[in-house]
């Protein structure tokens, strides 16, 4: 125990690394970290949306950054967050961003004062993003500028300083404060997906059978930085982030049958809250945290619970003898969906956390993985079976009105929303084997993000 | 050295019994050999038929374990080698067939001539459910088997069950052999 402890440790101290990023407002408060944001030094976001027609997305090019000394940290630093800006930015769709090759040619300013606005007005740019990246005793300090192409005049500004171990980091920064100031948007550059992965081919001891070890692994949203967070050498599946991003608790067959666990990642320790009673599955944490919805055989059969998140007041949710399994929260956590075939096959059920108001929601010949969307959007995503596999179905619980995403490209299961409810994480079998994809809550934008052995069951952070 | 000049000793002796073997109008040819006739003259078991040509090598199915060697063998030979048989299930179902009724008495005669054995049984399932569903549906299928052995009288605390929904498929096909090969109750002795 205290072996794996201190090797959760070393692993945890890695994703601790690249955290440490202050965003700072203004030239001077540079180096110093920022509790309450002072006002922006410049006027923002209403220029820029003034200038662009009503309906149509402002146009966006982001060119690489300058890098304000010659090493080759900075020199890579500069490309790097160009490049995943870009991409964070496109994700959303909020902004139309022009492809990065068309202005290759146009010259980085060498100050920020020099930018040729006729070169990017040519282009049809209502905006440019200008950067630089500029080495520091610690690590980098990064500004970045909003410039409205056609008043010429700068738009939004911020500054960033911190370690350089993860310029990817800045990058996510900005475009989620970017998001959030231009478009009144939550964005998710810097959340994190996990899931379950047999990529590292250790085997399962104890056992005559050819059995791959699964462990739990976190990779930033866009499939970058992917880590192992588990060292259980064991099956361990279905992982869900606690709602301040510090826990996962997941299905472990650590003790040689199905239990749940929490892993505080960020300090290397571990928790069993069932403490070893019965077998439990498929845990998920309520919306605040404190509370964790599972399934449990302690009373014969697969029924539907919730204890706090250290195993007290436990409480069962549901008394069929047919199969309740799957639960996932609403976001205010008063009720709980899940799966239950009592009607003869699997559907979507939907009961409160006190046991009552019980409902049927799907009418599908087998649906599984209910998951509630944040709002605005009321709606459940789930897998239904649609032939020989399975597709990504949104049901709006309004209306009633079922809508599905994919169309039999493999079969597609778990989905798991994103925090913003504009994309979704799930599993598809349409690359081969087991990977993760995104896709964006109409079907669009699929994006794969694994590509070694099998990965299933993602969850996407808060 | 010497090893080396004593190759074409060998050889040579080799090449005269393997002529010696053969009619002398055939050629000397590398060719198996019948195995000698019994001495008896009662005519021997009829012989298992010659396997037929197939694309690759099939394994040749053990013989059934005599009753010393059973109690003799390591865990792991005894699970590679298992008494106890696997039980199957219908697509989406974990009920026990008439013909898994049989399996599943062969079974218990098994762990009752055994009675000190520890067995789990893993319920496991087809890749056509999906995989949080299938956890469930892996354990009523290892609950279904135990619970018919206990039935029959076998102690329940010798049976220890888990379920691995389509975690570890046995057939990594996708066809409906592997499926069926994967829906199963499967039998693991843990302790003899």
């Amino acid at each position: 125990m205290n072996n794996l402890d201190t090797r959760m440790t070393v692993l945890c101290a890695a994703l601790i690394g690249g955290t440490a990023i202050v965003a700072a407002f203004g030239r001077e408060g540079g180096q110093q970290p920022a509790p309450a944001p002072p006002p922006p030094q410049q006027p923002t976001s209403v220029e820029l949306r003034l200038t662009v027609d009503p309906g149509t997305p402002p146009r966006l090019a982001v060119p690489d950054l300058l890098a304000l000394s010659n090493d080759r940290e900075t020199q890579d630093a500069a490309k790097t967050i160009g490049a995943v800006l870009w991409d964070d930015l496109n994700f959303e769709r909020e902004f139309y961003m022009i492809p990065r090759d068309t202005y290759k040619s146009i010259p980085v300013a060498v100050s920020i004062d020099a930018v040729p606005f006729d070169r990017w007005r040519e282009l049809g740019a209502d905006g440019v993003l200008i950067g630089t990246v500029q080495k520091t005793p610690t690590g980098i300090r990064v500004e970045m500028r909003m410039y409205n192409v056609r008043a010429r005049a700068s738009a939004y500004g911020r500054e960033y300083s911190g370690s350089a171990a993860n310029p990817r980091l800045y990058a996510h920064t900005m475009a989620d404060d970017l998001h959030d100031s231009q478009r009144s948007l939550r964005g998710v550059a810097r959340t994190k997906l996990t899931f379950s992965s047999d990529r590292n081919r250790e085997p399962v001891a104890n056992t005559i059978e050819k059995r791959d070890v699964k462990e739990i692994y976190v990779a930033d949203y866009d499939g970058a930085n992917q880590r192992r967070i588990t060292i259980n050498r064991a099956l361990n599946i279905t992982p869900n982030w606690s709602p301040d991003g510090r826990s996962i608790v997941y299905t472990s067959y650590r003790s040689g049958v199905p239990d749940i666990l929490i892993s505080n990642i960020f300090v290397g320790t571990m928790e069993s809250p069932s403490k070893g009673v019965g077998q439990n599955f498929l845990p998920v944490f309520s919306p605040d945290g404190t509370r964790i919805a599972f399934m449990s055989t302690r009373d014969g059969n697969p029924e539907i619970y919730i204890m706090n998140r250290d195993g007290s007041n436990l409480q069962r949710l549901t008394n069929s003898p047919a199969i309740d399994v799957t639960p996932t929260w609403s976001p205010n956590g008063t009720q709980i969906a899940f799966t239950s075939e009592r009607t003869g096959n699997p559907q979507i059920w939907v009961v409160g956390i006190d046991g009552t108001g019980i409902r049927r929601i799907s009418y599908e010949s087998f649906a599984d993985r209910p998951t509630w969307s944040p709002p605005p959007y009321n709606e459940i995503a789930f897998a239904a079976r649609t032939g020989p596999g399975f597709d990504i179905k949104i049901l709006n619980i309004a209306s009633g009105e079922t809508r599905q995403i994919t169309f039999g490209e493999g079969s597609n299961e778990s989905p798991a929303w994103s925090p913003n409810g504009r994309h979704m994480a799930f599993m598809s079998t349409r690359a081969g084997r087991s990977q993760i994809f995104t896709t964006d809550r109409d079907g669009r934008n699929i994006r794969q993000l694994t590509r070694d052995g099998n990965n299933t069951t993602p969850n996407w952070s808060q | 050295m010497t090893r080396r000049a004593n190759v074409p000793v060998l050889l040579a002796v080799l090449l005269t019994v393997g002529i010696g073997a053969c009619s002398k109008k055939t050629p000397p040819v590398a060719r198996p050999m019948p195995p000698p006739s019994a001495t008896t003259n009662t005519p021997p078991p009829s012989p298992p038929p010659p396997p037929s040509p197939v694309a690759e090598p099939v394994p040749v199915p053990p013989e059934p374990l005599a009753e010393d060697t059973i109690g003799s063998k390591s865990l792991d030979d005894l699970n590679r080698d298992s008494p106890l048989k696997p039980l199957f299930f219908d697509l989406d179902s974990s009920e026990v067939s008439a013909e898994g009724q049989q399996l599943l008495q062969a079974n218990a005669a098994v762990l009752k001539k055994y009675p000190t054995w520890q067995v789990t049984i893993e319920g496991h399932c087809d890749e056509r459910g999906t995989a949080e569903y299938n956890l469930a549906l892996g354990e009523r299928r290892a609950l279904s088997a135990k619970t018919y052995l206990v039935s029959l009288g076998i102690a329940a605390d010798k049976v220890r069950i888990v379920s691995y929904g389509k975690e570890f498929p046995f057939d990594a096909g996708h066809d409906d052999a592997a499926w069926a090969n994967n829906r199963r109750a499967h039998f693991v002795i843990t302790a003899k």
